[in-house]
C-alpha cells in the first residue's frame, strides 16, 4: 500500500521530467494524458486498498528520515480526510490533460503545458499526503511555480499582473505559515503532524498557540481564500486558462482549508479555539460578500465576466467551508470536508463548461454573451446549456446533488458550536449564512436565464455554435456523474471523513 | 621556540641540549596540506608561467584547477579527528585542522576550483595575463584555506592579509579604467581595515599578555581591571577590522563597485571566497578569543546583521533592469544581504556562550558559496553589458542556463524548489531564536521576504517572452559550461539530500 502511495508521487514527477526531454508538442500531451491517466489508476487502487473500516488511523505510511539535522521526516500517509481529496486531485488532473490535448490554450506550446500540469500534480498530491509540517511547506510551495506559469504564459487578458498578483498574496501568506510551523517545531522539538496532532497541543505554551494559529491561519486564509485576503483569486481565475482555472478552484483552494482541518485544530488546539469565531465572522462576511459581488457582475449592463464571477462564487462557497470549520464540531469539519469535495467537483464542471462557452464565443463578458434577449444556448447548443445549468443548480445547494450536504452540515454545525464557542456570534453567522445560500440561488438563476435562455433567433456574435464535443464530453460527464453520486449518497464520503475528524479533534 | 636556560652551567653545554630532536619542531604535513599544496600550485604556476610559450599558457589554468583539486583531496584524510601542529612547548597549537576548519577550508579551496573554471574563459576572452593571474588566484585561496585553521592573532592577520592582497590586484587585472578605480577603492578601504585590526589586535595582546586565541580568552577572563578598557577597545577594533572583510553594513560601500570592475569570476570568488575569510576569521576571535565578552559581542554583531542584511536586501531591490551592469550590482547587494543571515548565528553564539549555533553559519556557508558562484557563472555565460534587461527570455535562447539560474536564485531566495536553500535559511533562523534572539529572527524574517521579490523578479524575467528576435544561441565554453553543471548538480543534490550539507549543524565544530 505505502508503495503505492510513494508510485502516486513519483509518477507525475518522473513524467514532468521526461518533459524536458525533446519531444514533439502532440506525443507530449498524449503522455501528459498517460501519465495522469495512471496517476489516477494509482489513486484508485489507493483508495481500494484503503480499510475502509478504520478510516481514522494513517494507512499506506511511509516514515523514513531525512534530515536528522533538522528532524525533518519524509513522512507520508492517508486517512479518511486525505483520501477523497487524493483521488479528487488526480481525477481533475486527469480530465484536465484530456480536455487538454483537444484544446490547448494559446501558449508556448504543449511539452512544457503538460510538464508544469505534472508538476503541479505532484506538487497538490504531496500536500494531501505528507504528514510532515515542512514537507507540508514545501509541497504547498512546489505548485506555486506551475500556476504562475500556467496563468502567465497560458492565460488571457491581464495575465501576467493576475499571476503576479496570485504569487506575491500566496507566497507572503506562506511564509508567514512557515514562520508558525518553525515556532511550533522549535518549541514542540518535533515537525510530525501526526505526534503533534495526537499531543493536541500539550507542551506548546498558550502565547505560543496564539501566535502560531494566527500565522498560520493567516498563511492557509490566503489559499483558501477567506474575506478579506481573497482578492488575488478574481484576477486569476479570470485570466488563468481553463485548466488552470480547474484545478485552482478545484483543488489548489482546498490545500488551505485541508491545512486548516490537519493542521491548525489539532496542533494548536487552544490557538485555533481563540480565533475561531472571528474566522467564523469573516467566513461569514465571505459568504455574504462573495453573493452580493455575483449578483452584481450578474446584472444587465454590468460587464460582468462569466469566470470572474465564478470566481466570486468560489469565495462564497469556501465561506461555508470556513464556517464549518470555525465551529469546531465534528458535524461542522465534516460538512466543511464535504463541501470541498463537492465544490471541486461542481465549480471544476463549471469553469470547464464556461471556459468551452468562452472558446465558442471568444469572450466571457456575460453582457457581449447575453445579448438583448440572453445567449439561448438551451436553443443553440443543448447539451452544454444542460450541463451549464445543472452545475448551476448543484452549486446552489440543490438537494440531491453534492452542494446541498456540505453547506447544510456546515450551518448546522454554527447551529450548534463547539462548548466555549459564543452560540449567539455563531447563530448569527449562520442567519448570513442562510441568506447568503439564497443570494446565491438568486445570481445562479439569472446567470442561467441570461445564458441558457433566451431568443435562439437573435443575432448573436457567432454565428457558429457547436454543441458538446467528443473530447468535452469525456472530460466532463465524470464530473456530473460524481455530482450526482456525492447527493445522493453522501454517506460514501461522510463514512471517511467523520472518524478521521473526531480523532483529530480528540473526540473520538 | 623557547629553550630552558640553566644558569648555572657553563655557555658550552646550554648550546648541547640534551635531546636535541625536542627541539626541532616536528610538523604535520598531513594537517598543514591544504593550504600548502595550493600555495606550491601557486608558485609552479609562476615559475611555469615563464618557460611556457605563448600558445600554451592555457595549460596554467588546467595546471591551477589541478592543484586545488589535489588541496581538495588531501582534505579527505583529515576527516578523522582533530590535528594540529606548529605547538608551542607551553601548550596551544597554531594550526589546528577541525571540523571548522575543513569546512571553511572546503568553502575556500571548492569556491576557487569553481572559480578557476569559470575564469579558464575569462582569461582568453578579456586577454588577461595568464601566469599572474592563476598565481594570485591561488595565492588567495591559499591565505583563505590557512585562515579557517589559525588559532593565534598572528597567523590570522598573516593570513587574512594573504587572501586580500592578492585580491586587489585581481580586481585591477582587466586593464580598463574601471578595474583600476575598482581595485583602488578596494585596497584603499581594506588597507584601512587591516590598520584598524592591527591597532586592536596590539591592544587585545597588550591586556592579555598573548597572541593565542585560547589564551587570549583565559587572559581576558582574568585581566586587571585597569586594562579592561584597553581590551575592550582593542576587541571592538578587531572586530570592525573582520567587518570590513565580510562588507558587513557600514562596512560595504565597496562592494558594488568593487564587484562591478573585477573579471566577474573574481567578483564571484570574492562574495563568496572573501567573504568567508573574513567570516571565519570573526568567528574564530570572537567565540574562541572573546568568549568572556559574548554578550557585548553578540549584541553587536545581532545588530550588525540585523543592519547588514537590511541594507543589502533594500539596495538589492533598488536596482532597475535597465542599469548597465545590473545584474552583478544586484548580486553584489544580494551578497550584502546574505552576509547578514550569515552573522545571525555569529550574534547567537554570543549570547549562548558556546560555539554551538556556528555550525548554521558554516552550513549556510557552504550552501551560499555554491549557488552564489553558480549565479556569477550564469551571469559571465550570458556577457553582454550585465543589464538585467538582456536575461529576459533567456529561457528561450539557452534553456538550461535558465532553468539553472533559476535555480540558483531560488535556492539563494529559499524558496521551494531551491530547498537547500530554505533549509540554510530554517537553521540559521533557528539558531536566532535558540538563543533568545527573537527580534532579529523576525527582522530576518522579513528580510528574506524582501529578498524574494528581487530574485523572483529576476527569475520571472527569464522565462518571460523575448522582447526582441531571438539571438542565435551562441555556443557556450566547455569549462564555463562544466562549472556550471558541478555547481548545479551540486544544488540540486543537496536539495534532495540536505544532510550532507547540514550535518555540520549537529556536530561538533571544534
Amino acid at each position: 500500500m505505502n508503495a503505492v502511495l510513494i508510485a502516486l508521487l513519483v509518477l507525475p514527477l518522473l513524467g514532468a521530467a521526461l518533459m524536458l526531454a525533446p519531444i514533439g508538442d502532440k506525443r507530449a500531451l498524449r503522455l501528459g494524458t498517460t501519465v495522469t491517466g495512471g496517476t489516477l489508476l494509482l489513486a484508485v487502487a489507493l483508495a481500494a486498498g484503503f480499510d475502509h473500516g478504520e478510516p481514522g488511523r494513517m494507512q499506506a505510511v511511509t516514515d523514513v528520515s531525512w534530515i536528522p539535522a533538522l528532524d525533518v521526516r519524509l513522512h507520508l500517509g492517508v486517512d479518511g480526510i486525505s483520501l477523497p481529496l487524493l483521488v479528487l486531485t488526480a481525477l481533475l488532473t486527469f480530465l484536465c490533460a484530456v480536455y487538454s490535448v483537444k484544446k490547448l490554450p494559446e501558449g508556448p506550446g504543449g511539452r512544457a503545458f503538460t510538464g508544469l500540469l505534472l508538476l503541479l500534480e505532484t506538487g497538490m498530491l504531496a500536500t494531501f499526503a505528507v504528514l510532515d509540517l515542512v514537507l507540508f511547506f514545501l509541497a504547498f510551495e512546489i505548485v506555486l511555480i506551475p500556476m504562475y506559469f500556467l496563468i502567465s504564459r497560458w492565460g488571457s487578458g491581464k495575465k501576467v499582473a493576475a499571476a503576479n498578483r496570485f504569487i506575491l498574496y500566496t507566497l507572503l501568506g506562506s511564509a508567514v505559515m512557515l514562520l508558525g510551523f518553525l515556532l511550533i517545531g522549535v518549541q514542540a522539538g518535533t515537525f510530525d503532524m501526526v505526534k503533534l496532532a495526537d499531543a493536541h497541543g500539550a507542551g506548546l505554551s498558550h502565547t505560543t498557540q496564539l501566535i502560531a494559529a494566527l500565522a498560520i491561519l493567516v498563511g492557509l486564509a490566503v489559499k483558501a481564500p477567506a474575506w478579506p485576503l481573497h482578492s488575488w483569486l478574481p484576477d486569476a481565475h479570470t485570466a488563468a486558462p481553463t485548466a488552470g482555472s480547474v484545478l485552482l478552484a478545484g483543488v489548489m483552494l482546498k490545500m488551505g482549508t485541508y491545512g486548516l482541518v490537519r493542521v491548525l485544530l489539532p496542533i494548536v488546539p487552544d490557538g485555533t479555539a481563540t480565533y475561531a469565531p472571528y474566522l467564523g465572522a469573516f467566513a461569514a462576511v465571505g459568504i455574504v460578500y462573495g453573493s452580493l459581488a455575483c449578483l452584481a457582475l450578474a446584472r444587465t449592463g454590468a460587464g460582468g465576466d462569466l469566470k470572474r464571477l465564478i470566481a466570486y462564487s468560489s469565495v462564497g462557497h469556501m465561506g461555508f467551508v470556513l464556517l464549518g470549520i470555525a465551529s469546531l464540531t465534528p458535524t461542522g469539519v465534516n460538512g466543511a470536508l464535504f463541501a470541498n469535495i463537492a465544490h471541486g467537483l461542481i465549480t471544476g464542471l463549471l469553469f470547464f463548461v464556461v471556459g468551452a462557452v468562452k472558446d465558442r464565443y471568444g469572450t466571457a463578458d456575460l453582457d457581449t454573451l447575453a445579448g438583448a434577449t440572453g445567449a439561448a444556448l438551451y436553443g443553440r447548443a443543448p447539451r452544454i446549456g444542460a450541463l451549464l445549468a445543472f452545475a448551476a443548480v448543484a452549486s446552489l445547494g440543490l438537494p440531491g446533488l453534492a452542494g446541498f450536504w456540505g453547506e447544510l452540515l456546515a450551518m448546522y454545525g454554527a447551529f450548534d458550536p463547539a462548548a466555549g464557542l459564543s452560540r449567539p456570534a455563531f447563530v448569527t453567522y449562520l442567519v448570513l449564512a442562510g441568506l447568503g445560500t439564497l443570494l446565491t440561488a438568486a445570481y445562479l438563476l439569472v446567470v442561467v436565464r441570461r445564458v441558457c435562455m433566451g431568443d435562439p433567433k437573435q443575432p448573436a456574435p457567432v454565428a457558429e455554435l457547436p454543441d458538446l464535443r467528443g473530447y468535452e464530453a469525456a472530460s466532463w460527464t465524470p464530473l456530473a456523474a460524481l455530482t450526482l453520486v456525492a447527493g445522493l449518497w453522501p454517506a460514501l464520503l461522510l463514512a471517511l471523513s467523520d472518524p478521521a475528524v473526531k480523532h483529530l479533534l480528540g473526540s473520538g | 621556540m623557547t629553550t630552558t636556560h640553566d644558569l648555572g652551567q657553563p655557555v658550552m653545554t646550554s648550546l648541547a641540549v640534551a635531546d636535541p630532536g625536542g627541539l626541532i619542531q616536528s610538523v604535520d604535513w598531513v594537517a598543514v596540506a591544504p593550504p600548502l599544496i595550493a600555495a606550491l600550485a601557486a608558485l609552479a604556476v609562476l615559475v611555469a608561467d615563464l618557460f611556457l610559450p605563448e600558445a600554451r599558457k592555457r595549460l596554467l589554468g588546467w595546471l591551477s584547477a589541478a592543484g586545488l583539486l589535489a588541496a581538495l583531496a588531501m582534505l579527505l584524510p583529515l576527516l578523522g579527528g582533530t590535528r594540529s601542529t606548529f605547538c608551542f612547548t607551553s601548550g596551544g597549537c597554531s594550526y589546528t585542522a577541525d571540523h571548522f576548519a575543513l569546512a571553511f577550508q572546503l568553502l575556500a579551496l571548492g569556491g576557487a576550483l569553481l572559480t578557476v573554471l569559470l575564469s579558464l574563459h575569462t582569461v582568453d576572452a578579456e586577454k588577461l595575463p595568464g601566469g599572474e593571474y592563476w598565481f594570485l588566484l591561488l595565492s588567495s585561496a591559499c591565505g583563505a584555506a590557512l585562515l579557517p585553521a589559525a588559532r593565534d592573532l598572528a597567523t590570522l592577520v598573516i593570513a587574512l592579509e594573504v587572501a586580500t592582497l592578492p585580491a586587489f590586484a585581481l580586481v585591477a587585472l582587466r586593464r580598463d579604467g574601471r578595474g583600476a578605480e575598482s581595485a583602488l577603492k578596494f585596497f584603499l578601504s581594506s588597507v584601512t581595515a587591516t590598520a584598524v585590526m592591527l591597532l586592536g589586535v596590539s591592544f587585545v595582546y597588550a591586556a592579555a599578555g598573548t597572541i593565542q586565541l585560547q589564551g587570549i580568552a583565559e587572559g581576558l577572563a582574568h585581566a586587571p581591571a585597569q586594562l579592561k578598557p584597553l581590551a575592550e577597545a582593542g576587541a571592538v577594533l578587531t572586530l570592525v577590522g573582520f567587518a570590513f572583510k565580510t562588507a558587513a553594513v557600514p562596512f560595504h560601500f565597496w562592494v558594488p563597485d568593487t564587484y562591478v570592475g573585477a573579471p566577474l569570476p573574481v567578483a564571484g570568488y570574492l562574495s563568496v571566497v572573501g567573504k568567508a575569510a573574513g567570516l571565519s576569521g570573526l568567528a574564530l576571535v570572537t567565540t574562541v578569543a572573546f568568549r568572556p565578552y559574548g554578550h557585548t559581542w553578540g549584541l553587536v554583531l545581532a545588530v550588525l546583521a540585523a543592519l547588514t542584511m537590511t541594507v543589502g536586501n533594500a539596495a538589492a531591490l533598488r536596482q532597475r533592469a535597465g542599469t548597465p551592469h545590473g545584474a552583478v550590482r544586484l548580486l553584489a547587494w544580494s551578497s550584502v544581504g546574505q552576509a547578514g543571515y550569515l552573522l545571525v548565528p555569529l550574534a547567537a553564539a554570543g549570547y549562548a556562550g558556546s560555539a554551538d549555533p556556528l555550525g548554521a553559519t558554516v552550513a549556510y556557508a557552504l550552501i551560499y558559496g555554491l549557488v552564489n558562484l553558480g549565479a556569477f557563472g550564469v551571469v559571465a555565460l550570458v556577457g553582454g553589458s550585465g543589464r538585467l534587461e538582456e536575461f529576459r527570455g533567456l529561457a528561450s535562447r539557452n534553456r538550461w542556463a535558465a532553468f539553472a539560474l533559476a535555480f540558483f536564485l531560488l535556492c539563494l531566495a529559499g524558496l521551494p524548489p531551491g530547498v537547500v536553500g530554505l533549509f540554510g535559511k530554517v537553521v540559521v533562523f533557528r539558531a536566532a531564536v535558540d538563543a533568545g534572539l527573537g527580534w532579529l529572527a523576525v527582522v530576518m524574517a522579513v528580510n528574506v521576504v524582501i529578498a524574494l521579490a528581487y530574485y523572483l523578479k529576476w527569475t520571472a524575467l527569464l522565462f518571460a517572452p523575448a522582447a526582441g528576435p531571438a539571438a542565435a544561441p551562441r555556443r557556450a565554453p566547455a569549462p564555463l559550461s562544466a562549472a556550471l553543471g558541478l555547481a548545479a548538480c551540486g544544488a540540486v543534490v543537496l536539495s534532495v539530500a540536505p544532510q550532507l550539507v547540514l550535518q555540520v549543524v549537529s556536530g561538533s565544530l571544534f
